[in-house]
């Protein structure tokens, strides 16, 4: 804040009509000069990452900012649709790098695209959006108007007018919630570039404007989306897929007396399976107090489909505070048959008209010459080394190198494939009554005090979904069972999800999707060692998962195993089990 | 009612220097004294600031809806006890306006009177403890000062979501110069002219402050010069608003209810004007002009088929059943100004009861 009340100090204290340069011979005072020095050298910070996006053989294009040393950068997902998989992007060093799409986000406007060719890109830091107070500075860099030809970014400069604003969607897309406005002028061309606070940080993208009467030019009015509702999704962008938001199954109004309370709620949601009810009151969502809809909408707005989010709601003076799992806004397929309706208009191909474009910037490894460049039907070789089509994929090869990433990780805390498939579990449970797990291939068998529960696993796993109130934890146990024994590429059908925290409210974890025997399961991956700390399979759609946390991992014979495994379901415990003995193969018979 | 308790006002406006300048001139003098000038240091950021005047704007409401025609526009607290210094227009023609202040509380307002030269109004909440600014105690700006703008533009904050905050500086102190084919703005007067979009819808009505959040004046309405299509940034200092304020709260210009007003023995007619609306077919009509008599006072001012009356003297006209009651208060011969809407414009139109008025003020200051 030092830095706003430098600038805020910089009154030019005038007497009114006294024009004449009295003043001129004494020099400006030390404080505005070091504010000048500050900003100067901020604004110097914010250039080099600054994008300039060219689509459609340069006619068209936006903004960018990179935000790491690999290359990705963020924009637009209106400025990158029409773009296509493969763009040009050119940064302020003077070089047009090729540039691949690498996920999108239709709802939240956002696209995370990766620029190719270096290790060591010039990139900006993340800052902290929520920490923006109305009045702070706001700097914004990008091409409005796509004038920078010489790829130097165009800098304008504000305040913050509004934080936690919300602009309505066109249809169920490019919803703007919980945004930053500023009056920094962002004009067409501005689209996907960066919005920096005072010290550089980036703290928004910038997308929209009201605009109405004066036609698309900037009337001072600006809006960015929140580089902390971007923080949520960069790991579901990564992961190379059409990403969606999230609803609550619920719609809420104002009352008469001024609550926001339910006023529909669907029955197949996890919100109402958690008790909310119609004419409940919200209270809190997320780290939101809710007092209107819109905020409301700001605080929904941020999360990405498939989280969980704590929910406070009060019936009858009571609160209530539960986990809720958020179901996608969009259904399966709706989002990619809405991005089939705006595709590009054909454009008359044409000859560039900016004549000064550079034709002898540097040539880098599989560069093509100009020609080529702003020809779109031909992938550079580059780009095609990243770019893998697949149909509800933005780019499919993000995915495979993470479902690759993962399953290294895991497979160097052990390969259990190279044990028995035949495990036997044995341990006990909190009240010291002892249990047993038998696991193989075909056969899942629980033995506990109170009596046996077994299965025998066919191709559908509906057969499975037992004991009672687990969710089908013999069913959860064998999807395990197999991912450890089988792997990544004889599971099923996998995808790997993005990043999300554990739990909901625990550290952010690497989600893969396995899809086998007609249940869904998520498993959930310590990014940093690789370990499972725990899965979810969903039996049936619109039901609580069965949930077995893993922790105390020990090794074995160099085979990291959980030694504590605790059984969720609708947000119980069912059970928690302290492994004492792990047996592989015959050792395990009785 | 109660409209002149405990409110502050000073017997002597403060000193406006109004000058003339061209607005080159005043820009050129601008960044002069921007590359020239001392400093005086700020102890407060931008963000305190705006913190400190938020609780003294207020989000307006009431009717309109159309594109054009908002229903919603921006005001000041100028008593705790809740009045409201807002802009006259068509938002406050409406028999409910609401006012939501800072802290999201939803109150009803009462229009306490209009100042129609200054397009200003002043309104009562039920409300008591509120913040407020003291117009006694607004301050002058001189040019290239930096200002900070509080409006609820585009009515883009809802609640007790804060209004929008812009940042920029005083671009000239200069004399509002209106007249038809340029401003259409019943003010002739001092301005400051900012280089702050101020003119953006549900604007007007808003604060203009400096930067340690001393009010300087309020954002006036949207302002489009015809000729040249681009639109003014202006704001009333607060010095011309206080004498407009004193008068509305001593109760001379009180609204008059619909009951309590009297009409005329002659009254102001269509047909004298040489107006004909479109037929009268439902309970609300818009007031349509049908056709204009050739040789009438309507023709030779300009209105054409086709106009929509959409206010008379700055009150709503909402159907052709309105324009004639609205008419019937008139005095034959008075001056009236009608304002229509016409491919997307609002123009203003001043009539002369039967006779066509030709003054000669159209051109001087």
């Amino acid at each position: 804040m030092k830095h706003c009340a430098a600038i805020a100090g910089i009154l030019l204290a005038v007497t009114t009509g006294a024009w004449a340069s009295d003043d001129a011979s004494s020099p400006p005072h030390p404080d505005v000069l070091a504010a000048e020095a500050e900003r100067v050298a901020v604004i110097a910070s914010i250039i080099p990452p600054t994008v300039a996006v060219f689509a459609n053989g340069g006619q068209g294009g936006g903004s960018g900012v990179v935000i790491s040393p690999d290359g990705f950068a963020l924009t637009n997902f209106h400025v990158a649709q029409p773009a296509g998989n493969a763009m040009k992007c050119g940064l302020p060093d003077g070089v047009l790098y090729d540039a691949v799409i690498v996920g999108v986000d239709p709802t939240g406007d956002v696209a995370l695209i990766k620029l190719l060719g270096r290790e060591d890109f010039p990139y900006a830091e993340l800052g902290n959006s929520d920490a923006l107070r109305i009045g702070d500075p706001a700097i914004v860099a990008g091409n409005p108007f796509v004038l920078a030809n010489d790829f130097q970014p165009t800098i304008t400069y504000g305040v913050v007018s509004g934080t936690h604003r919300y602009q309505y969607p066109s249809g169920t897309l490019l919803e703007y919630a919980d945004c930053i406005q500023t009056d920094a002028a962002i004009n067409p061309g501005n689209s996907g570039g960066p919005l920096f606070n005072a010290q550089g940080e980036l703290v928004g993208i910038n997308g929209r404007g009201s605009f109405e009467k004066r036609g698309r030019v900037n009337v001072g009015v600006g809006y960015a989306i929140s580089i902390n509702q971007i923080k949520k999704f960069l790991g579901y962008l990564k992961s190379g897929r059409v990403v969606d938001h999230a609803t609550l199954g619920a719609t809420v109004s104002t009352s008469e007396d001024g609550r926001v309370v339910v006023d529909d709620i669907l029955e197949s949601s996890d919100a109402y399976r958690r008790g909310l009810r119609y004419d409940d009151e919200i209270v809190r969502f997320g780290q939101r107090d809710i007092r209107t809809v819109n905020a409301m909408k700001n605080a929904l707005g941020i999360y990405p489909r498939g989280w969980s989010v704590p929910l406070m709601f009060r019936r009858d003076g009571q609160s209530v505070r539960r986990m809720v799992r958020l179901a996608g806004l969009h259904s399966a397929g709706e989002l990619a048959r809405l991005l089939q309706k705006p595709v590009e208009p054909p454009q008359p191909k044409e000859k560039p008209k900016h004549k000064d474009q550079p034709d002898e910037s540097p040539k880098r490894p599989g560069h093509p010459n100009i020609r080529s460049i702003l020809n779109k039907s031909q992938m550079p070789k580059v780009v095609a080394d990243h770019f893998e089509k697949r149909p509800g994929y933005a780019n499919y090869h993000f995915n495979r190198i993470n479902q690759d990433r993962i399953w290294q990780a895991f497979v160097a805390r052990g390969d259990l494939s190279q044990l028995d498939s035949r495990w036997t579990i044995m341990g006990s449970l909190e009240s010291d009554d002892p249990v047993t797990i038998q696991l193989s291939e075909d056969t899942g068998t629980l033995i506990l005090l109170e009596g046996d529960s077994s299965v025998h696993y066919e191709d559908d796993l509906s057969a499975a979904i037992k004991p009672p109130r687990t969710g089908g934890l013999l069913a959860a146990l064998h999807v395990w069972h197999r991912w450890a024994t089988v792997g990544l590429t004889r599971f099923g059908e996998v995808y790997y999800l993005g990043t999300m925290p554990l739990s909901g409210d625990g550290p952010m974890v690497d989600v893969l999707v396995g899809t086998y025997g007609g249940a869904e399961t998520r498993f959930y991956f310590d990014p940093n060692t690789g370990d499972l700390l725990a899965l979810e399979m969903f039996s049936d759609d619109d039901v609580d998962p069965c949930e077995i946390y893993f922790s105390q991992l020990r090794s074995i014979n160099g085979h990291m195993l959980p030694h504590r495994l605790e059984i969720r379901h609708a947000s119980a415990t069912y059970a928690v089990v302290e492994v004492k003995e792990y047996q592989f193969g015959d050792e395990g018979e009785n | 009612m109660q409209v002149t308790r405990r409110i502050h006002l000073p017997r002597h406006s403060v000193d406006f220097t109004s000058r003339s300048a061209t607005f080159s001139g005043v820009l050129l003098g601008a960044l002069l004294t921007l590359l020239i000038s001392g400093v005086v240091r700020a102890d407060v950021s931008f963000a305190d600031v705006a913190d400190s005047v938020q609780p003294k704007v207020v989000k307006i409401y009431g009717a309109g809806g159309l594109r054009g025609l908002e229903a919603y526009q921006s005001g000041i607290l100028i008593s705790a006890e809740g009045h409201v210094l807002t802009v006259a227009s068509h938002v406050l023609d409406s028999d409910t306006v609401t006012v939501i202040l800072s802290d999201g509380r939803k109150l009803e307002a009462t229009l306490v009177g209009t100042d129609r030269r200054l397009e200003l109004a002043v309104l009562e909440l039920e409300a008591d403890d509120l913040s407020y600014f003291n117009l006694q105690n607004a301050v002058e700006a001189d040019v290239a000062a930096r200002v900070l703008a509080f409006s609820n533009l585009f009515g883009v904050a809802t609640g007790d979501e804060p209004l929008s905050v812009m940042q920029g500086w005083v671009a000239a102190k200069t004399v509002l110069n209106a007249r038809r084919g340029t401003f259409k703005t019943p003010y002739r007067g001092p301005v400051y002219i900012v280089d702050v979009i101020t003119d953006n819808p549900g604007a007007a009505g808003g604060a203009l402050t400096n930067h340690h959040g001393q009010l300087l004046g309020i954002l006036g309405k949207e302002l489009r010069d015809a000729r040249t299509n681009t639109w003014l940034n202006y704001a009333l200092p607060i010095a011309q608003v206080i004498p407009a304020v004193n008068y509305i709260l001593s109760g001379k210009l009180r609204a008059a209810s619909e009951g309590n007003r009297e009409r005329p023995s002659r009254s102001l007619t269509l047909s004298a004007l040489g107006i004909m609306l479109v037929p009268n077919v439902l309970s609300r009509t818009p007031a349509y002009i049908d056709a204009v008599h050739a040789d009438s006072t309507a023709h030779a001012a300009g209105l054409r088929p086709d106009d929509l009356v959409v206010m008379l003297d700055g009150r709503a006209v909402e159907s052709c059943r309105s324009l004639r009651s609205e008419l019937s208060y008139i005095e034959s011969d008075a001056e009236i100004t009608i304002t229509v809407l016409r491919a997307g414009d609002l123009i203003l139109v001043p009539l002369r009861g039967g006779r066509l008025n030709v003054t000669t003020d159209e051109t001087s200051p």
